[in-house]
């Protein structure tokens, strides 16, 4: 049997989450201490040389990323921002951390802003977590009391103030630069990028922001150095990472493992395998923004780059399980109509793509001479069209799914609709 | 409605708009933010009331619209869709009475559809006003609509 190893989640079900005295008897803020007594170049080297990568989806390099936000100017106003807008189908391991240990996303953004030279950091939770947000208003207000958080914390002369913000139903709002306007209090509506966050981010200003599972990494990536960090998961994907199960499984749920875990190790081990003994189907690795994987990939090494060498993407970590019973055209019908909601309508390419991606399949699907080969290679290419002239990723999502699927799965879609 | 103390709650920044919006609507009967109190709103914040309600407008949370005492929102994303969130949808609407979007004649419960709650684990799920449900059942839904319509009276 394999065994889970906690590092985000080193606290989660061990301590009171509403007890910031339990926290500290678990080592909580030892981090911030070791933090604040070594020089904010030590830290993001130090974050730079374990090789942590952005855990919300994009994988980027977090270390190059605090580095950007610290070296750009040095007297000049700077935030940091976590993003808790955890919205992409089948993901809720930030929930978990924020519910269960929210004192470690406190610590972990708290030394993120000292190394960058911030005072000023947000946390962007999605309105529909109520727990998360009690949860941290809780704990944030104990740090403030513990002086974790405020002027002069621990006798540093660092100064650090947390707010919530709440999110309010928009899952474009996860994408980086659309928080930051939603966090000015505007309408989830992209920028354009390049500048980065890093140069021009909230209210102009340089900005981090990361995820809060990347965030939550933090504190033991300090206390332990980076080299522990980097013996735990793969060479180019380091440390664990927090899988989401849902679907046809039958223990769905949360689990961290280090990275390079086999998909068939997590499906069938992990999470006890399919439902009521039925054959695989498929899995959804990352969400709607994500990619269908066949049976025989079941032996991929869960991780960034052994994912991207077949095609396919580790995402958030959600990995939603289809037993072969299952319509998987009726899955893809479901996802297109997620982004079709979800756009915000800024861009022509999106706006009516998202739409007419749905309105096709929904009509094809209707059809008694329904050829997946056929429509699948015309919804690709649409997809693929409107991924190029789209402006964020929102637009550029659609053709993973529906690629992957055309790709890997043409089988699978013709029995489903037989 | 008394908006007062959720004003002075905040700092005159157009930075807390949605937080202040969140509160309005949390506390009113209607789950909703009416017109004279977006007229205060723009006002306090020194914004145009335009911008108010395109905030209103862009985040499905948020409704300009009266609604009931109880705002449902079922899950539909892929994964509850999954497992079974469309036969709850139907079966909410027969009972309630309601399409969805509707509220019931009595004023107690609207029905909405949501994209993901981050519940997957225990799909379906929903939440009524702030709470969340999963793994749910009709059965256990009759139980929640009835504690619901009790804990009204």
């Amino acid at each position: 049997m394999l065994k889970e190893y906690r590092i985000a989640l080193r606290n989660s079900g061990l301590i009171n989450p509403e007890s910031i005295e339990e926290f500290i008897a678990a080592d909580g803020y030892q981090a911030l201490r070791k933090a604040l007594r070594s020089e904010p170049l030590g830290i993001y080297e130090e974050i730079y040389e374990s090789g942590l990568r952005g855990r919300g989806g994009a994988g980027f390099s977090t270390g190059a990323k605090e580095k950007a936000a610290a070296v750009i100017c040095s007297d000049c106003d700077k935030y940091v921002i976590c993003n808790a807008d955890e919205g992409e189908p089948g993901t809720f391991k930030d929930r978990v951390i924020m519910e269960t240990d929210p004192h470690t996303l406190i610590e972990g953004m708290t030394i993120a802003a000292y190394s960058i030279g911030a005072h000023r950091g947000f946390i962007y939770i999605r309105g529909e977590y109520e727990l998360s947000i009690r949860r941290l208003t809780l704990a944030i207000e104990q740090a403030y009391q513990h002086g974790f958080l405020g002027n002069n914390i621990l006798g540093s002369g660092f100064n650090f103030d947390l707010e919530i913000r709440r999110g309010a139903g928009s899952y474009l709002c996860g994408e980086e630069l659309t928080l930051i306007e939603s966090v000015e209090g505007k309408r989830g509506y992209p920028r354009i990028k390049p500048p980065y966050p890093a140069e021009k981010g909230l209210w102009g200003s340089p900005t981090l922001i990361n995820n809060v599972e990347t965030l939550a990494n933090f504190p033991q990536i300090i206390l332990n150095g980076a080299k522990w960090y980097r013996s735990i998961g793969t060479e180019n994907s380091p440390g664990t990472k927090i899988f989401t199960i849902s679907g046809d499984v039958v223990n769905p749920g949360y689990y961290e493992y280090p990275m390079g875990i086999t998909l068939r190790e997590l499906i069938f081990d992990v999470a006890g395998g399919i439902k009521n003994n039925k054959p695989f189907g498929t899995a959804l690795l990352g969400g709607a923004a994500g990619t269908f994987a066949a049976e025989n990939q079941l032996d991929v090494q869960m991780s960034y780059d052994k994912l991207k060498e077949v095609g396919l993407t580790l995402g958030s970590g959600a990995v939603i399980v289809l037993d072969s019973t299952r319509n998987v055209n009726q899955t893809m019908l479901s996802i297109l109509k997620f982004f079709k909601h979800e756009s915000c309508g800024k861009c022509i390419p999106c706006r009516i793509g998202t739409t007419q991606l749905y309105e096709t399949l929904a009509n094809e699907l209707k059809s008694p001479t329904f050829n997946p080969n056929k429509v699948y290679r015309e919804l690709v290419w649409q997809a693929e069209l409107m991924a190029r002239t789209s402006l964020c990723p929102l637009g550029q999502s659609p053709v993973l799914p529906l690629k992957s699927l055309h790709d890997n799965l043409m089988a699978l879609l013709t029995a489903s609709n037989a | 409605m008394e908006i007062d103390p959720i004003l002075q709650k905040y700092p005159k920044s157009r930075d807390y708009l949605i937080e202040i919006l969140h509160d309005i609507q949390n506390a009113h009967p209607q789950s909703y933010i009416p017109p004279e109190v977006v007229t205060r709103v723009a006002k306090h914040l020194n914004v145009k009331q335009a911008q108010v309600y395109g905030v209103i407008g862009y985040y499905s949370m948020l409704s300009a619209k009266p609604r009931g005492r109880y705002v449902i929102r079922v899950c539909a994303s892929p994964i509850c869709n999954l497992m079974g969130s469309s036969n709850l949808i139907d079966y909410l609407k027969e009972k309630l009475k309601v399409d969805i979007g509707q509220t019931t004649p009595d004023g107690l419960f609207t029905l909405e559809t949501t994209e993901c709650l981050g519940n997957c684990a225990a799909a379906p799920a929903m939440m009524i006003n702030q709470e969340m449900y999963g793994s749910l059942t009709t059965g256990m839904v009759d139980i929640l609509l009835e504690q619901y319509s009790k804990s009204h009276k």
